[in-house]
């Protein structure tokens, strides 16, 4: 409660609103004691007269009569009708969900198809046929309003309740005997109170609203007696002569509408947990580049050279190291596996590259990478974009989630082709069939006809893999293809990679969880743990000889096909949060090996030509 | 896709005898005798007892609904007695201007508002943003009939660029260029509110969906950015936006009302504000309905729009 009333005061509009309407309410309840002059006296011969003349503030309207006195007698009417509308709306309604909701089967069907019915009417024509029945009057106007919004509150509270009713709560106080009106009054209605509080504040102004809109159109208030409504009604006809007659009570109208709008939706915000937590990710072309160092200079190694690369996520005044001076190339033909827990940043390093962090809260604040020598964390967005795809491709786990799931298949892989080769659509669909003939997928002629929910998971990621390959890119970066599919699908999968890297002389950065799934497709790895590179090597030798003692015990997850009945190893502990990381090895508190010097400071990757390993007690000295 | 069309049509008829229903039941509450409430308390009896006949008010209430229920599915929605002509002649001839008004408005909101929202998304916590939000957050407080007048007093009779109201000038005109001039201000008085609405909605939308993987997907095959809001974000948006633009067309629907008193604009909601003013309950009861059926067309509209969309929906 108190987090949710700071987070609504932190939310300046909000208070500007509540303050507004404080003041309201209070003038409109003092308005009885306040020196006013008679609200319905008239005086014909002092009409029309100025704002700020002597003895009338606002000036008069037309037969004369203090229009001070009739704007504050008159929002107290308005206000006043308008919450009595929203208490027997809310009343009615929730009473009609409560029961709908709680008995459920046929009584609940027959109510809501009724609700159903009201709500098909756009509300005034109710209203305005409410009010016909019942003749003009400001207490019929009351009662139209409040009919009109009764189908609202019983849409939420029923909803509400059906969710409440099937709980344990209510089985036990129906064994223990109790009639329904006694668990409906004493069960339910407490716990749906909070929700009819809200649904009434945030129709509380519209209704104020309507009835004002009801007694403009002379339905509501009659003469002399007058809300807001029938002040800016009665004002119209001399609108051209004497505005101010009518934008007096027009301002107030606003006024309170504005600030019950601030205030709701400072309600709304402050209850809404993704704004609590602060983790909103904001969609932007290209991740946010802010280098503070000097960056790297090209050392030719590789087709895609990833250098000292640092990606951080700022979320309030916090700072996630995600990705921590990784260094990584591959070259063409070569696949490079990197490998780690969720979390270890292995999926950040790769969407760096292309720029495809979500940012904010994304951050590149260090390091470079380099395609072909070219720097593309300092590239343009248009230079970025045309190696998008063309040069550098992504293939996504999850395809459900990463294809669109309003076209079809085969126009995705048109769009991928047609971002970067002006070709005619025939030409282009004849290109997509001939990928999906390449990736394996039967009937492809068909098939491009498909919906992503038209197909099953492994048809699915082979559509991610031929689109990938629609441009014949020259590096392929996979995050984690194969997780979501069965191993048959898998084995499948990274076969077909596997030939055409080998056919068409790709380049490959394989990310994945599974050092199965590196053995079978990597030339060398790279293990990566709380945002930084632990070792890396050849493969052959690291599955062999693994000299950091994370890898050793990664690798001990993994069940060996064929190797009996053998306990699996899990690590103990969780991989630190990247926020706030203490000096030296990450791994330490989760490692067997670690001496108090594994977290005095800065361990450099060190090692051989090709194995390197970031770890002061290594399980294998490296030479 | 024309089997989903005739489901949907189909089942708007239970909704329709549901309206029918609710008009009759509240029309059946009129306090005392309803012919004595029609005529006026200085009706002679004999004229009161005619009247009640002519309505069939003598019979039980079930008789009676059935009878104008019929009577309605032949076309005689009755004989409106302020105007002493056919009430459907009446509706028909004004529907068209309440059509042109309302159609022109949600044609405006929709269009304004989703761009609003659009530019609001790309643009989060930008200038851009906080501007839209500001401006929405004042257009959707102001009541639509006050920010009529008020637009009168500016543009009609300040600055003398439009006229004050009305649907066409008095002398000459009654073209399009004609029509165009008088409506500019109702609509736009009439389009704010719900403007203002879609904006919000169609903001939140596409914020949730440019954070969905798809977005990454198509920005990482090198779709330009522009095609990649425009076409992809938007396109999935308009999911959750289609069916918001159907209740707002409601809204405008009803704000008509209040426009075509303020501007003076002949259509159905003026003439339901003078038939119930004039007690002219059959006028009401007529326009009501008519009213209301046309509404549950425009939404069988909106559902096959989003079903055209949405692939996944099953047609």
């Amino acid at each position: 409660m108190t987090t949710f009333l700071k987070l609504l005061f932190r939310n300046r509009l909000a208070a500007v609103g509540a303050v507004v309407l404080a003041a309201i309410l209070l003038l409109a309840l003092i308005t009885p004691i306040l020196p006013l002059a008679d609200p319905d006296v008239t005086a014909t011969a002092d009409r029309f007269q100025r704002p700020f003349s002597t003895g009338h503030l606002l000036g008069t309207d037309h037969l004369g009569r203090d229009l001070l006195s009739r704007l504050l007698w008159g929002t107290r009417l308005s206000l006043a009708v308008g919450i009595v509308a929203a208490l027997v709306a809310a009343t009615i309604g929730s009473g009609i969900g409560i029961v709908a909701g709680y008995f459920g089967g046929r009584t609940d069907n027959i109510i809501m198809r009724g609700v159903d019915m009201l709500m098909a009417f756009p509300y005034i024509l109710l209203a305005l046929a409410i009010v016909a029945a019942l003749g003009p009057g400001l207490m019929n106007a009351l009662i139209a309003v409040a009919a009109v919004n009764i189908p609202f509150f019983a849409r939420n509270i029923r909803g509400v309740t059906v969710g409440l009713a099937g709980r344990e709560f209510i089985d036990a106080a129906r064994l223990a005997g109790m009639g329904h009106t006694r668990i409906i009054l004493t069960e339910l209605l407490p716990n749906v109170l909070s929700t009819i509080v809200i649904a009434m504040s945030t129709t509380v102004g519209w209704m104020i609203l309507e009835t004002a809109g009801l007694s403009f159109l002379g339905l509501g208030s009659q003469p002399p007696q007058a809300d807001l409504g029938s002040m800016l009604g009665e004002a119209r006809s001399a609108l051209i002569t004497n505005p101010h007659t009518s934008v007096v009570p027009g301002i107030m109208i606003f006024l309170i509408v504005m600030s019950i709008n601030l205030l709701g939706d400072g309600v709304r915000d402050a209850l809404d947990p993704r704004l609590r937590s602060g983790a909103l990710t904001r969609p932007r072309a290209v991740t946010l580049v802010d280098r503070r160092g000097n960056v790297p200079h090209a050392d030719q190694k590789g087709l895609l050279n990833i250098q000292q690369l640092e990606t951080q996520f700022h979320v309030g005044p916090r700072v996630y190291r995600a990705v921590n001076k990784v260094s990584l190339h591959v070259n063409p033909g070569e696949a490079l596996g990197v490998i780690g827990e969720s979390g270890s940043g292995k999926s950040v390093t790769a969407l760096s590259v292309m720029g495809l962090v979500a940012s904010p809260p994304g951050v590149i604040t260090g390091g470079a990478v380099r395609y072909e020598g070219e720097d593309l964390l300092a590239a343009s967005y248009d230079s970025l974009r045309r190696k998008r795809g063309n040069n550098v491709a992504y293939i996504f786990q999850d395809p459900l989630s990463t294809l669109h799931p309003l076209y079809r298949v085969g126009d995705q892989l048109i769009e991928a082709i047609q971002a970067h080769h002006k070709v005619p659509d025939a030409e282009a669909k004849a290109r997509a069939i001939e990928l999906l003939k390449a990736v394996r997928i039967p009937n492809p002629e068909s098939r491009i006809r498909n919906f992503p929910h038209e197909m099953s998971g492994g048809m699915r990621q082979r559509v991610g893999i031929a689109m990938a390959l629609a441009n014949d890119p020259d590096v392929i970066i996979a995050d984690e293809p194969t997780t979501a599919l069965d191993v048959t699908v898998q084995a499948q999968i990274l076969s077909l990679l596997d030939d055409l890297r080998r056919e068409r002389g790709l380049a490959i950065i394989f990310i994945t969880h599974d050092f199965g799934v590196v053995a079978q497709l990597c030339d060398r790895v790279a293990v990566m743990y709380a945002g930084r590179i632990v070792e890396e090597g050849p493969t052959a030798t690291i599955l062999e000889h693994p000299a950091h003692p994370y890898t050793k015990r990664l690798m001990a997850c993994v069940p060996e096909l064929g190797g009996g009945k053998r306990e699996l190893a899990a690590i103990p502990g969780l991989p630190p949060v990247v926020s706030d990381l203490p000096p030296g090895c990450a791994f330490a508190p989760r490692c067997t090996k670690a001496t108090e010097a594994c977290q005095q400071g800065e361990i450099d990757l060190a090692g051989t030509a090709t194995h390197t390993v970031r770890c002061i007690h290594p399980e294998e000295e490296l030479a | 896709m024309g089997a989903y069309i005739l489901k949907r049509l189909i089942s708007a008829v239970p909704v329709l005898l549901g309206i029918t229903i609710i008009v009759f039941l509240i029309m059946a509450m009129i306090p005392g005798d309803p012919a004595t409430a029609i005529l006026g308390s200085y009706a002679t009896p004999e004229n009161v007892e005619k009247l009640n006949r002519d309505l069939g008010l003598d019979q039980p209430l079930i008789n009676r609904y059935f009878i104008w229920l019929g009577n309605m599915l032949t076309g005689d929605f009755g004989r409106s007695y302020s105007l002493n002509r056919p009430v459907l002649d009446e509706i028909l001839d004004r529907f068209n201007a309440t059509l042109i008004l309302a159609g022109v408005s949600f044609v405006m909101c929709s269009v304004l508002g989703i761009l609003a929202g659009v530019v609001s998304a790309t643009r989060q916590y930008g200038f851009a943003d906080k501007a839209i939000t500001f401006i929405v957050l004042i257009g959707i407080s102001v009541p639509s009939f006050f920010l009529g007048m008020m637009m009168i007093l500016l543009f009609a009779v300040n600055l003398r660029l439009l006229p004050v109201s009305g649907m066409y000038a008095i002398y000459g005109g009654g073209d399009l260029p004609d029509l165009a001039r008088h409506l500019i201000m109702p609509a736009t008085a009439l389009a704010v509110v719900a403007t203002g609405v879609i904006a919000r909605l169609s903001r939140s939308a596409m914020l949730e969906v440019l954070r969905q993987d798809y977005i990454r997907t198509a920005r990482a095959k090198g779709v330009d950015e522009r095609r990649v809001i425009m076409g992809h974000a938007l396109r999935a948006a308009m999911v959750s936006i289609i069916p918001v633009l159907g209740i707002q067309a409601g809204f405008v629907l009803s704000g008509s009302v209040y426009i075509e008193i303020v501007f003076q604009w002949p259509g159905v909601g003026r003439m339901l504000v003078d038939a119930i003013l004039k007690r002219d309950i059959i006028l009401v009861q007529g326009g009501v309905v008519f009213v209301a059926g046309a509404y549950v067309f425009f939404n069988i509209v909106v559902d096959v729009a989003q079903s055209l969309l949405d692939p996944r929906i099953k047609t």
